[in-house]
C-alpha cells in the first residue's frame, strides 16, 4: 500500500514507469510485441453526430463521463451529450449493441466477450480505459467476526494488509460441514470484479468454480459459489443474507461500512497493483461511421480524466459533490468521499491511506493497452468461459480488434498539440506493458505470452483441459 | 348484484346501465353512494344533507388523517439500512425538494438555450455560420418530465389496446364460432405478467427498429407495447360480453328493417354495447398504468418506474422519502385516470340512442 501511495500524482514516477515498461517491452521478444509503436488513427473532420446518449452504472468510476458533461468538456468539443443511468450491466450492454446508447461506461470484459461471442455477439471496441483500480472485496459482519481473530495484527493492533483469502478457508469449511454453500456476489460474468474475486480466492487456495460450455453459473467444482448481483443492490443482498461477501466498485463497499453491515477486507489495488478497470465502450461501426465524433468524445473524456487527477487530487472534492447528485451516482456525499479522496475505510476506525484507489489520468490510466485486454482474455480461459485452448496469436488478434489505442492516440495527440495535456502523459508504446509484477500471489504477467502465463496458476484450467457439468477433464 | 343497490329515484338510464353490466362491469359500477342515499331517503331532508356531507367529505378526511397519523407514528419504528422509514413530513419535504430540482433544471435549461443563442449570434457575427448549434437541452429528466413520459407511454399503449380489442371483441360477440376460436387464447394470454412479455417485446422491437434515429425512441415503443399487451384483455372481454348480450328483439327488429351489416353494427350493436366497452376500457387503463410502472422499472425505460428504480439504486439517505413521494404521485395519477374514464363511461351510458 505504502509503495503505491507515494507513486500517485507523481510525474517523475510516471516517467520512470514508462521507461521501465518500454525497456521490458523491448526485450519481450514476441513477434506481436516487437516494440513497434502504435500509430494514431487519422480522425479529422466535422462532427457527424453531435447529439449523443451515453449509459453508465451508478459507480464512482463513471466520474470521467459526469465530469466531461458537468465541466463542459463535451460542449467544448461541440457535443450535446445525455447521460443515462442503467439498471445493470446486461441492460447497458444491450443498449449499446441495440443502438439506444451511443457509448457507455463498460466493464473491460464486456467489449471483449461481445466480440468473441461469449454472451451477446456484437463488434464492440474500447478506445479508452476509464480508470485504474477502484474495487474492493467486502465480507459480511458474521464472516468478518469469524476470521478477525486469526488475522496477523500490526503494531497498532490493526490487521496487516493485504489480507489473504486463506483466512477464509476454515470459514468455508465450517459452512460446508453445516451443509450450507458459501456464496459471494460479483456484478457480471465477464466483470473485472468476477476475475478479481476469483484471483483473490484462488491465491488463497479456494476454488471459485469453473464455467462450462453452455453453463453461465460458473460454480462447477466450486468451494465458494459466486453469483451475479447489480452493484447498487449488493449491500441489500448482503444484508438479506443471500451472500456472505462481494466484490464491487465504489461506493458500494463504503456503503456497507456506513450501514455497518459488512467490512471491506482488500482493495483490488492490493490484489493487482494498478489494475486496469472500466473502459469506454462503443460499437465498432459507430467509430467507423462517425470518426470525428469519436475523436471529439474521447478528447472530452481525456480532459475530464486529467481534471480528476489534477494537482494531486485537488478537484476530487468537487467531483464527489457532482457524483452525489441523484442523476449520477446518487449516494450520500460522505459515502462517495470515503473512497474518492485518497483514503479508504476498512472498518469503522480503520481508515487507511489509499491514494491509488481511483486513478483516472496518471500512470497512463486512459491508454487501452493490448496487454490489459489479453489479461482479461487469459482469465476467461482460466475459468472456462473460453471453452478451448487458444494459441497466443488468437489472444493478440482479439485484443487488437477490441482495444483501439490508435483511436485513443488520435484524440490524445491532438490534445497534446493544443497544449491541453502534457506530451509525457501519452505513452509511446507497442501496446504491451511488458512483464508486470504486483499481484497478490507473486505471479508475474507478461501480455506477450498468454499461454505461458496461464500455465503458472495452480488453480485454473491448464492447456488441453475442458469443463463439463461433471467437472474438469483432460490433461 | 348491482340491481340491489340501484335506488328507485336514480335516472332510468343509469339503472339500465347497471343492469346491462357484465360481471366485471358490475363490480366497477358498484358504488356505495346509492346505498347511503336509499337509507337516507327515509330521514328528514336536513339529516339527509348532513349525511351526504359526512359521506362525501368528513369520513374521507377522517380516514386520511388517521392513516397519516399511523404512518407518522409507525414509520420511525422501522429501521432500514438507509435510516428509519420516512414519515409524512420527510416525504413532503422530498416533494418540495423535487420541485426545487425541477425549477433548478428549468433555469439551467433556460441558461443553456440563452448561451447557445448567444454563441450562435456570435458565430454569425464572426461570419462563421457553420458554428451555429441547434441542440436540445440534454440535462437529466426531472420528476415532472418522468411523469409526462409515463403518461404519454400509457396513453399510446391504451389507444393501441383499444384499437385492437374493440373490433376483436365485437367479432367475438357477434360470432359464436369466432368467440370459441379465440377464447382459449384469450384465457391463456390474459394472466401473463408484463414482466414475462418484456424480454420478448424488447428483443422483437430491437430487431425491428434498426434506424439510427427512429421516429419514436425504442424504449418508449417497448413500454407502450407491453402496456398494450397487458391492458388488451379487459376491453376485449367486456366488448365481447356486451355484444353477445344484446337483446335478441333488437336484432330481430334489425332483420325486419333489413338493416345492412354496417347499419346493424353502427345503429344496433355499437350503441348497445358501448357501456360495456367503456367499462372494459376503464379496467384496461387501470391495468395499463400498473403494468407501465413495472415495465419501466425492469426495462429502465424513462418514466416514473425508472425514477423509483434509480432512487433505489442511489441508496442515499434521501432515497426512501423520494420513492415514497413517487408512490403517492403514482397512486394519485392512477386515481385521476380512473375518474376520467368513469366520467367518459357515464357519458357513454347516458347518450345511448337505443
Amino acid at each position: 500500500m505504502k509503495k503505491l501511495s507515494s507513486f500517485k500524482f507523481d510525474r517523475r514516477g510516471v516517467v520512470a514507469a514508462v521507461l521501465a515498461s518500454a525497456a521490458l517491452a523491448a526485450c519481450g521478444g514476441s513477434p506481436e510485441a516487437s516494440g513497434e509503436s502504435v500509430v494514431a488513427a487519422s480522425l479529422d473532420g466535422e462532427i457527424e453526430k453531435p447529439n449523443l446518449k451515453f449509459g453508465f452504472i451508478k459507480l464512482t468510476d463513471m466520474a470521467p463521463l459526469a465530469i466531461a458533461k458537468e465541466k463542459g468538456y463535451f460542449a467544448e468539443e461541440g457535443l450535446n451529450v445525455t447521460l443515462e443511468p442503467q439498471a445493470n450491466w446486461k441492460v447497458l450492454l444491450d443498449g449499446v449493441i441495440g443502438g439506444q446508447l451511443d457509448g457507455a461506461h463498460m466493464l473491460a470484459g464486456q467489449p471483449l466477450a461481445a466480440t468473441i461471442g461469449y454472451g451477446t455477439k456484437a463488434d464492440l471496441i474500447a478506445p479508452l480505459s476509464l480508470d485504474l483500480n477502484g474495487n474492493a472485496i467486502t465480507l459480511s459482519n458474521k464472516v468478518w467476526d469469524m476470521i478477525k481473530a486469526d488475522l496477523p495484527k500490526g503494531e497498532d493492533g490493526k490487521p496487516v494488509h493485504p489480507i489473504s483469502a486463506e483466512h477464509l478457508k476454515p470459514v468455508v469449511a465450517e459452512f460446508e460441514s453445516q451443509g450450507k454453500p458459501f456464496n459471494m456476489g460479483m456484478v457480471f460474468p465477464v466483470s473485472t470484479h468476477n476475475y478479481e474475486l476469483r484471483y483473490w480466492l484462488a491465491a488463497g487456495g479456494l476454488k471459485p468454480g469453473y464455467y462450462s460450455d453452455g453453463d453461465v453459473q460458473g460454480v462447477i467444482d466450486a468451494d465458494v459459489k459466486l453469483s451475479v448481483t447489480p452493484p447498487p443492490q449488493m449491500p441489500a443482498t448482503l444484508e438479506a443474507g443471500t451472500i456472505e461477501g462481494y466484490c464491487v466498485g465504489e461506493p458500494w463497499n463504503q456503503a456497507a461500512v456506513f450501514k455497518e453491515i459488512g467490512v471491506p477486507v482488500i482493495t483490488d489495488d492490493q490484489i493487482w497493483n494498478d489494475n486496469p478497470e472500466k473502459v469506454f465502450g462503443l460499437r465498432e461501426d459507430f467509430a467507423e461511421k462517425y470518426p470525428a465524433t469519436t475523436a471529439a468524445m474521447l478528447r472530452a473524456i481525456i480532459k475530464a480524466q486529467q481534471w480528476l487527477d489534477a494537482d494531486g487530487g485537488a478537484n476530487r472534492k468537487e467531483a464527489v459533490e457532482i457524483l452525489s447528485r441523484p442523476n449520477y451516482v446518487g449516494a450520500d456525499e460522505e459515502v462517495i468521499a470515503a473512497s474518492m479522496t485518497g483514503v479508504f475505510t476498512f472498518e469503522p476506525g480503520d481508515t487507511r491511506e489509499a491514494e491509488g484507489f481511483n486513478i483516472f489520468f496518471d500512470k497512463f490510466a486512459g491508454y487501452p493497452y493490448y496487454s490489459d485486454a489479453i489479461w482479461y482474455l487469459t482469465q476467461m480461459r482460466r475459468w472456462g468461459q473460453i471453452a478451448d485452448d487458444k494459441d497466443d496469436n488468437w489472444y493478440f488478434d482479439t485484443a487488437k480488434a477490441v482495444y483501439r489505442p490508435d483511436l485513443y492516440l488520435a484524440a490524445a495527440n491532438s490534445l497534446v498539440e493544443d497544449g491541453v495535456i502534457p506530451a509525457e502523459s501519452v505513452p509511446d508504446t507497442d501496446g504491451f506493458r511488458g512483464e508486470q509484477a504486483g499481484f497478490i500471489d507473486g505471479v508475474t504477467y507478461d501480455g506477450s505470452k498468454p499461454n505461458a502465463y496461464l500455465a503458472k496458476f495452480s488453480i485454473g484450467l491448464k492447456q488441453g483441459q475442458t469443463v463439463t457439468a461433471a467437472g474438469v477433464s483432460g490433461t | 348484484m348491482a340491481t340491489a343497490y340501484v335506488d328507485p329515484d336514480q335516472p332510468a338510464d343509469a339503472a339500465v346501465a347497471a343492469n346491462d353490466s357484465s360481471p366485471t362491469g358490475k363490480a366497477m359500477l358498484k358504488d356505495t353512494a346509492p346505498v347511503e342515499a336509499s337509507i337516507a331517503a327515509e330521514a328528514s331532508p336536513a339529516m339527509l344533507k348532513l349525511k351526504a356531507i359526512g359521506t362525501a367529505i368528513l369520513w374521507p378526511v377522517v380516514g386520511i388523517i388517521a392513516f397519516i397519523g399511523l404512518w407518522a407514528l409507525l414509520a420511525p419504528q422501522v429501521d432500514t439500512s438507509l435510516g428509519t422509514l420516512p414519515g409524512p413530513v420527510e416525504v413532503g419535504e422530498a416533494g418540495i425538494s423535487l420541485y426545487g430540482e425541477y425549477s433548478a433544471a428549468k433555469e439551467a435549461e433556460g441558461a443553456f438555450y440563452a448561451q447557445q443563442e448567444a454563441n450562435n449570434q456570435a458565430a454569425i457575427a464572426a461570419g462563421n455560420p457553420g458554428g451555429v448549434r441547434d441542440f436540445e437541452y440534454a440535462g437529466p429528466p426531472t420528476f415532472l418530465d418522468q411523469i409526462f413520459t409515463s403518461l404519454q407511454t400509457v396513453a399510446l399503449g391504451f389507444v393501441l389496446a383499444t384499437i385492437f380489442a374493440v373490433p376483436i371483441g365485437l367479432m367475438a360477440g357477434l360470432s359464436t364460432r369466432f368467440n370459441a376460436a379465440i377464447n382459449p387464447l384469450v384465457q391463456i394470454m390474459k394472466p401473463v405478467s408484463p414482466l414475462a412479455w418484456l424480454p420478448i417485446v424488447t428483443m422483437v422491437i430491437s430487431a425491428m427498429i434498426t434506424s439510427a434515429d427512429p421516429l419514436l425512441p425504442k424504449a418508449f415503443v417497448i413500454s407502450a407495447l407491453v402496456v398494450m399487451l397487458c391492458s388488451l384483455w379487459p376491453t376485449l372481454i367486456n366488448t365481447a360480453v356486451g355484444t353477445s348480450s344484446i337483446d335478441k328483439d333488437l336484432l330481430n327488429v334489425g332483420k325486419v328493417l333489413r338493416l345492412g351489416w354496417f347499419d346493424k353494427l353502427t345503429k344496433l350493436v355499437l350503441p348497445a354495447s358501448l357501456p360495456y366497452i367503456f367499462t372494459g376500457m376503464r379496467l384496461s387503463l387501470g391495468v395499463g398504468w400498473m403494468v407501465l410502472i413495472a415495465a419501466e422499472m425492469l426495462a429502465q425505460n424513462p418514466g416514473l418506474g425508472k425514477f423509483v428504480w434509480d432512487e433505489f439504486q442511489n441508496g442515499s439517505s434521501q432515497s426512501l422519502a423520494r420513492i415514497m413521494f413517487a408512490v403517492i404521485v403514482i397512486g394519485l395519477i392512477g386515481f385521476l385516470l380512473d375518474r376520467g374514464m368513469m366520467t367518459l363511461q357515464s357519458l357513454a351510458s347516458k347518450n345511448r340512442t337505443v
